[in-house]
């Protein structure tokens, strides 16, 4: 079958997969790990910060949180981390010359931050509103209540979405190769795109693919197990609703 | 039971105003509540109750009138300061679902009474005995029957040592064989010298556990008196009207 040797030559080719698979795992999947790492903790950082303004009872705090959102959420990831990271290297220059991994991040960042804090914000304000006044109540200020009783209850009703966030994040990490990448710094895609290239094959962006589900199915079973534990509570707390008599002896 | 009560303070509330832009909810409420004594407010739904119980704990700020704790004006400090010194519990007990029983009661004394992690366990073991609950101490809020709970979220009030109690409709959320076991835990509290400002549809506690019931309606304290002058002798013909539709 012609189509079938077609199809094997371009997406099966072996000997190109096992060329490029050390350079793939030594440099690709490091470099795609802490481009997305470093964007996850940075974005959900941000994206806190976003949710709280955007939950303030103060006008200035609340509508830069809404414009920022309304611009980072509604721009193609790639112009902004085209913008940012060609953007503003000519001033990060004088920090790390003209690497552009660390706007890289930064875009990526920023995009993550605008979801993850509308994310957070859904969270927090799907909190009765009694939680905060039970807080108040027993003498918390504003701030200690919404810290220590409203916000953890919030971001854990909001986690599946969150660890979602997280996979779309994984996923554009790729875009920044068109950065221009050093080869040290070269992700996944960009190791898989170069190789084929050069082989006149496809096998080695299909092993890059295969990558990328490596990372990201274990991450989509992660959030169904919360998901369900959220919904059903943990197994080892048992349900008693036997009402123990209380001595009514007065 | 109970408790050891330390420091009950008297309560009263003077004249106190509030309008939710132009919805007048409160229109001069005035109560007494000596030192150790009880006092339950009944009243229709949208009388003001509720709302009566957030301005003596400024959950609410009134408009005008005073609130004093004690002899001392609640409106002068910071407000913060002034709930740790007063209870309150809640229709839908509002315990923090994602705190297990003991941590819902160690978490203020640890934050803001600044025990130790050993010292705020022990107070809130102590609580938790008093009210039956010491087996309950690692369950999560949500596998306790709403009788529990609610008698969690007394023992996380009494727990600040507080000089007044708030109860605001604490059993109506409850089925109704739940109700009797936090009744009992209240009238217990009473007895016991607390301070207690309950506001309650349980017409049966009022008559016999309260010192005082105050009658509101559309924002004012119509008539007040001992339980047995409001309950067979009332005067005013809002009070007969409304206790024929409630006994």
């Amino acid at each position: 079958m012609d189509i079938w040797s077609t199809l094997n030559e371009t997406f099966l080719d072996w000997g190109s997969m096992k060329a490029v698979l050390p350079e793939m795992l030594k440099v690709g999947l490091v470099n795609t790990l802490i481009l997305a790492a470093a964007s996850v903790v940075l974005g959900t950082v941000l994206g806190m910060i976003v949710a709280v303004f955007a939950l303030s009872r103060k006008r200035w705090l609340r509508w830069p949180a809404k414009i920022y959102t309304d611009i980072f959420r509604g721009l193609p990831a790639i112009l902004t981390i085209l913008l940012i990271g060609q953007g503003l290297s000519p001033i990060t220059r004088h920090w790390w010359g003209p690497n552009p991994y660390p706007l890289g991040i930064l875009a990526l960042s920023l995009i993550a931050s605008a979801y993850i804090g509308e994310i957070f914000r859904s969270g927090i304000q799907s909190v009765e509103k009694g939680q905060l006044e039970a807080a108040r109540a027993l003498g918390f200020s504003y701030t200690s209540g919404m810290r220590l009783v409203v916000i953890p209850q919030g971001v854990r009703r909001v986690l599946p979405a969150l660890v979602n966030q997280f996979i779309a994040l994984i996923k554009e990490s790729s875009l920044v190769y068109f950065l221009g990448l050093l080869a040290s710094q070269r992700e996944l895609f960009r190791i898989g795109q170069d190789s084929a290239a050069t082989d006149g094959n496809l096998s080695p962006l299909l092993l890059a693919g295969i990558f990328y589900l490596v990372i990201t199915v274990p991450l989509t079973h992660l959030v169904n197990y919360i998901d369900k534990r959220l919904r059903e509570g943990r197994p080892t707390d048992t349900v008693d609703l036997k009402e123990p008599a209380y001595a009514d002896n007065r | 039971m109970p408790t050891t009560v330390e420091l009950a303070a008297s309560l009263e509330v003077r004249g106190v105003e509030l309008a939710f832009g132009t919805n007048k909810v409160l229109r001069g409420v005035d109560l007494d509540v000596p030192a150790g004594r009880t006092a339950c407010v009944i009243g229709p739904s949208g009388s003001g109750k509720s709302t009566l119980l957030r301005t003596i704990n400024r959950l609410i700020e009134p408009d005008a009138g005073d609130v004093r704790l004690g002899g001392e004006s609640v409106l002068a400090g910071s407000p913060d300061v002034l709930r740790r010194r007063i209870g309150m519990v809640f229709q839908h007990f509002n315990l923090f679902p994602h705190k297990s029983v003991i941590d819902n009661i160690t978490l203020p004394l640890r934050k803001l009474q600044k025990l130790s992690v050993e010292e705020a366990r022990a107070a809130a073991l102590e609580q938790l005995e008093l009210v039956g609950l010491s087996e309950k101490a690692e369950s999560r809020p949500g596998n306790l029957s709403g009788g529990q709970q609610q008698r969690v979220a007394i023992a996380r009030a009494l727990a600040m040592k507080p000089e007044v109690m708030l109860f605001d409709e604490a059993t109506s959320a409850l089925d109704p064989e739940l109700v009797k076991g936090v009744l009992g835990l209240m009238a217990d509290l009473a007895q016991s010298g607390m301070t207690m400002v309950v506001v309650t549809h349980e017409m049966g506690f009022a008559r016999e556990v309260a010192d005082q019931v105050a009658f509101m309606d559309q924002g004012v304290v119509v008539e007040s008196g001992v339980p047995d002058q409001i309950f067979t002798a009332a005067e005013s013909p809002r009070l007969q009207q409304f206790l024929s539709q409630v006994l």
